[in-house]
């Protein structure tokens, strides 16, 4: 529940968007997050609420991680599984 | 020791780099010339970082890196859990994270409850409890929410929203800079500086660490997950030791900020009240429970219902947690090799203390990552 995952922004209703998480698109709110969020920015995921909005210069060096933490999932590996829950906290797509 | 195979685990971020990084806090222990220096960091994703990436390997011997409370479930205490079994016997639907279904209660554990028919389930977030709450109407339904500020405040914006009728709150969450400030504060701790975490100073920025830093002569250091944010830190604080600078230092400037998320600081303090309370294993921690505040009692389950956890308690408590060191562990005195049931009784499977329970505690990690993950130990 801890962890925060970036995405990128790809829709915006108000204080709902649309966010890809590495080509999974889920929902998340934008109630706690303290700058103005666009698409295309990317944002730090946590349990279903943004919480950052990542400086567009240090994108890279924070997905460079999660990159390859979600490559090779071993089954017992805790990091990527908290990684892939936090993913799963935003509201699936459409509902 | 070769410490080839960790760098070459690190290989995607920057060998080079981390090489240099441990040369460089190899001459900072050096010059401060003693033999034990102890920092601990508060947070449990620090420690999968540091397991996963076999960051301890890279540290000079005499510096120690211990994880002190820095799990919302795990401080969890056996009464909090009681009253979330309590309300699924009651008949409410439960809802939690899935972390905290296997921590121990006084009797029963949420998973307990729900092998015994309860109605617990495990959800993401609570938006996700709003979901369910709106789908099933005729339900009394329970949002058990746990987690530091970071995830209080996602609780309580959701709160401020205005939430289904038939949904309440039960509050579990925790407020992490007062539990710093009492294991700072314990006789005989060896803690000389803290990692503090970075997601929760994205909320309540660094400089709130300012006065403990003064008040505690310690560095405090703020930063991020990633392996080279965390050694990058390392260095920090013990350059900061050396130089006896007790003050706050920002090594994750890219998501944290001296002040901090103001907005959701003031959705945090609109909904909750800090309250002292025991954490599991550590101590009673003023200030470390965040409890709804009495105005938002309609969607608060302590107050919407009577718990009745006395009930509960006709039952003896199991017999091997009294022997978990867990609070020991989380307080930087022990590590998990120092607990007799560790690996034996004490199983990611069967959990005795809630250090093995969820994905963020000490024993767990130690468990998954290979026993000892740090080599000085063995060695
Ligand atoms: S700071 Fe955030 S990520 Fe780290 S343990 Fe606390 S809640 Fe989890
Ligand atoms: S191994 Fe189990 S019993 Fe021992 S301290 Fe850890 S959680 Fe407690």
């Amino acid at each position: 529940m801890c962890l925060g995952v970036p995405g990128k922004v790809l829709a915006i209703d108000g204080l709902n968007a649309t966010v890809d998480f590495f080509g999974v698109k889920k929902e998340l709110r934008l109630d706690v997050v303290d700058e103005p969020v666009s698409v295309g920015d990317y944002v730090l995921n946590h349990v279903g609420f943004a919480i950052r909005r990542i400086p567009a210069e240090e994108v890279g060096e924070t997905l460079a991680l999660f990159d390859q933490i979600l490559k090779d999932v071993a089954p017992d590996d805790l990091m990527a599984a908290d990684v892939i829950g936090e993913m799963a906290a935003g509201k699936e797509q459409g509902k | 020791m070769t410490s080839d195979p960790l760098l070459a685990q690190l290989k995607f971020r920057d060998p080079q780099k981390a090489r240099a990084l441990a040369a460089a806090l190899q001459r900072e222990v050096d010059a401060i010339g003693r033999d034990e220096i102890t920092v601990m960091h508060v947070c449990g994703s620090h420690e999968q970082s540091i397991a996963r990436f076999g960051i301890r390997a890279l540290l000079p011997r005499q510096l120690s890196l211990i994880m002190g409370p820095g799990c919302p479930v795990c401080v969890t205490d056996a009464p909090e859990i009681d009253e979330g079994v309590a309300l699924a016997r009651q008949g409410c639907r439960v809802l939690t994270y899935g972390d905290m279904l296997k921590v121990p209660g006084t009797v029963q554990s949420l998973g307990d409850a729900q092998a015994d028919g309860g109605k617990v389930d495990v959800v993401y977030g609570v938006e996700q409890a709003v979901e369910i709450a709106k789908a099933r109407p005729d339900e009394e339904v329970v949002f058990f929410s746990s987690g530091f500020e970071t995830t209080a405040v996602g609780t309580a914006a959701a709160i401020l929203r205005g939430l289904p009728k038939n949904l309440s709150v039960l509050s579990a969450h925790k407020y992490v800079p007062p539990a710093m400030e009492i294991v700072a504060g314990m006789p005989g701790s060896k803690v000389e500086a803290f990692l503090a975490a970075g997601h929760a100073a994205i909320i309540t920025g660094c400089d709130c660490f300012r006065p403990m830093a003064r008040k505690y002569r310690m560095p405090i250091v703020v930063t991020g997950f990633e392996p080279l944010d965390v050694l990058a830190a390392v260095l920090k604080t013990v350059e900061m030791i050396r130089r006896k600078e007790h003050d706050v230092a920002n090594c994750y400037p890219r998501c944290v900020t001296g002040p901090g998320n103001l907005p959701a600081q003031k959705m945090l303090w609109r909904v909750f009240e800090p309250v002292g309370g025991q954490w599991r294993g550590i101590a009673v921690i003023p200030d470390g429970n965040l409890r709804l505040k009495p105005e938002f009692a309609a969607v608060d389950a302590r107050r919407r219902f009577r718990i009745d956890v006395k009930g509960l308690w006709d039952y003896a408590p199991r017999q091997l947690a009294d022997r978990c060191i867990c609070g020991e562990i989380m307080a930087g005195f022990k590590s998990p090799k120092d607990c007799p049931l560790f690996g034996k009784e004490c199983l990611p499977e069967s959990p005795v203390g809630a250090c093995m329970v969820s994905s963020e505690g000490t024993c767990k990690i130690w468990h998954q990552y290979g026993g000892v993950p740090d080599l000085k130990e063995v060695g």
